[in-house]
């Protein structure tokens, strides 16, 4: 999930000067990497010819590439840079939103729902809902998803561009056009295939880059007891390193959330939905070798989520230490002209980091930011040149067609991202609005899914009603709230909850509108035959058993490690 | 993945972290201080940072390089 508190706000960074100045080793470490990404796109064009190969990577990926890309196309620049600065703002419950708003969602896809995307041969998660629920639910499912994903890529190309001319003093516009034109020629090339290469590429540099940052500053602050000490003379009482212990009551929390929200709205709801049905992270599982392979990728994606604060959360915690001056939000940062929360990552990495480290360090961020919009782009072509354009216009052109128009369609879907972001650098406040809309459909999507899945009584008429209920609903209620700023009293069940909380507790109600809705639906509607659900629900379908294998290569036994590693780090940081 | 013919992604990887350990270790000894004030530049941490990029690089470079029996 991308950072809803973040970055997106222009006017105090437009006030300063920049933070940074490169040198020319900095500048080389730069086009290096430049010169690397469109190497491996013009290296991977000859081997993507057919649809399966464009769209999909061949279906050929392995366990450990599927699953770093899974995690790779999440770590976008704004989920890098809007979680420091949201540890910096919240403390360490920043973290939930990597441990138990990732973990068991991820751990819940690769064991209980891949095996239906996977032996479904389905290529997206609308066209699962297609051979579940029917055509009207994948058109509504796949129109929403192919709109918000190059809206969110064009909002993130923005933050991104933003930060690198506070940074580097870079022209905004010129880090649009560069990053955008390269991603756009790489991901043409070599379609999912070269998208998927990069991005383990892009992990690895994003790991390297940002991890000198923690390390050197817990060496500064003399280890992790040293950093809460300072953290506790800095900022005396208040509490910013207990990550359960502050949350049971809305205002004992700089976040303003209580247990409910975390564990119901972010843990079962928004992160069950976002990390199991975005086509975003689904399409990179799906594209595995095998059922076990494509089991293992959430699971190896998960193990190397749970290690992510360090790099993002960690730097945050250490900026609340040994900064000498408090970091402000936006408007407080206009007024005083000192920096924001959102500034934390390149702010550390500038304390830290000469010649050749801050070259690095900022091609980390570049390379977030590249593989969270190749990611949004190579998701947007599959669906909508499979779920969209040949659903509804064009049913029957050959393979070469489609292929084309995946190419094509990732030129035009860039292109749409840096149109969005000249929009957003227009009027800004767009943003807040389509980082909500695009919360709207995640958590009712997952309710449909779910029941597709799990429930045979499920029935297409159902499932269309239920999707368009629950997003409806959510909708309605974020209006509510923009209307009556005290109606989240009632959407969040406390006067003093703040905007995360509401986020949390809308998207708990949505879901279960889904659920409500769906169900009654399908009740009062006919069954449909257990012939036509072969293959895409529980009860259904045969799931090849694991019994041959050692223990060791059994997928569940790998969920059973990182779910007890899971529950270890909840313990420690209690 | 590995298709016939291809090169291993962990090669394209190794290459480019031994190129930039070799442009970081030159940066920490042959470059003039930063422009801007580092925090604990007496750890030299372009040297072991440096050092470690081409360690790991060269490692993956030999491992995964084309015409490499697998």
């Amino acid at each position: 999930m991308q950072a809803i508190t973040a970055l997106p706000y222009a006017p105090a960074l437009f006030l300063q000067a920049r933070l940074l100045t490169l040198s020319g080793v900095d500048i080389a470490i730069i086009a290096l990497y430049f010169v690397a990404v469109l190497g491996i796109g013009f290296y991977l064009k000859r081997y993507t010819k057919t649809g399966e190969d464009f769209f999909l990577a061949g279906r050929e990926m392995t366990a450990w590439v599927a699953g770093l890309s899974f995690l790779a196309a999440n770590l976008g620049s704004l989920e890098l840079m809007g979680w420091a600065g949201a540890a910096y703002q919240y403390g360490i419950l920043a973290a939930h939103w990597y441990w138990i708003g990732a973990i068991p969602a991820m751990l819940f896809l690769g064991i209980v729902m891949i095996p239906f995307y996977y032996i479904s041969k389905t290529h997206s998660v609308p066209g699962y809902l297609k051979l579940r629920f029917g055509e009207p639910s994948r058109a509504l499912s796949a129109i929403s998803f192919g709109a918000m994903t190059v809206l969110m890529s064009g909002i993130n190309m923005y933050s991104m561009a933003l930060v690198m001319k506070v940074v580097l003093g870079w022209d905004i516009r010129f880090s649009i056009w560069a990053s955008s034109v390269t991603v756009a020629v790489y991901v043409g090339l070599g379609g999912l295939l070269s998208a998927i290469f990069n991005e383990v590429l892009q992990f690895v540099l994003i790991w390297l880059g940002a991890m000198l940052i923690s390390i050197i500053g817990l060496i500064e602050t003399g280890g992790w007891n040293g950093m809460v000490a300072r953290i506790h003379q800095n900022w005396p009482g208040q509490d910013y390193t207990h990550l359960w212990s502050t949350l049971g009551s809305f205002t004992d929390n700089p976040m303003g959330i209580n247990w409910i929200g975390i564990v119901f709205g972010l843990g079962a709801v928004i992160s069950m939905g976002y990390w199991t049905t975005d086509f975003l992270v689904v399409q990179r599982v799906i594209s595995a070798k095998d059922l076990r392979s494509a089991k293992l990728a959430p699971i190896i994606g998960a193990a190397f989520k749970m290690c992510v604060p360090f790099i993002v959360i960690v730097p945050g915690l250490l900026a609340l230490a040994v900064l000498p001056e408090h970091l402000t939000g936006e408007a407080q940062a206009v007024a005083t002209g000192g920096h924001s929360y959102n500034e934390v990552l390149p702010m550390m990495l500038a304390r830290y980091c000469g010649p050749g480290l801050l070259g690095l360090g900022i091609t980390a961020l570049i390379a977030g930011f590249m593989s969270g919009m190749a990611g949004n782009v190579s998701a947007f072509a599959t669906v909508w040149t499979y779920d969209i354009y040949r659903a509804m216009i064009r049913k029957d052109a050959t393979d070469d067609h489609y292929v084309s128009m995946g190419r094509w369609c990732t030129i035009v879907g860039v292109l749409v991202s840096i149109g969005t972001a000249y929009l957003v650098m227009s009027f800004l406040s767009i943003m807040d609005y389509v980082q909500a809309l695009f919360s709207f459909f995640i958590a009712p999507l997952f309710g449909t899914v779910l029941l597709g899945m799990m429930w045979k009584r499920a029935t297409p008429a159902g499932g269309f009603w239920g999707l368009l209920a629950g997003t409806a609903s959510s909708i309605g209620m974020f209006a509510w709230v923009k209307l009556d700023p005290s109606a989240i009293q009632y959407v969040a069940l406390s006067s003093a909850a703040k905007d995360m909380a509401e986020n949390m507790y809308r998207a708990l109600w949505s879901w279960m509108v889904c659920v409500l809705v769906t169900v009654a639906v399908s009740l009062a509607t006919r069954p449909q035959p257990e012939s036509e659900l072969v293959n895409l629900v529980y009860g259904c379908t045969k799931i090849p058993s694991e019994g041959h294998l050692p223990v060791y290569q059994r997928p569940i036994f790998w969920a059973g490690l990182v779910a007890v590693a899971f529950v270890i780090l909840q313990i420690i940081f209690w | 993945m590995q298709r016939q013919g291809m090169v291993s992604i962990w090669f394209f990887i190794g290459a480019l972290l031994l190129a930039y350990g070799v442009l970081i270790l030159g940066a920490a000894l042959f470059e003039g201080p930063s422009e801007h004030p580092v925090v604990l530049a007496e750890l030299h941490a372009g040297i072991w940072w440096g050092v470690l990029l081409i360690l790991l690089g060269g490692l993956y470079t030999f491992k995964f390089m084309p015409g490499r029996g697998k």
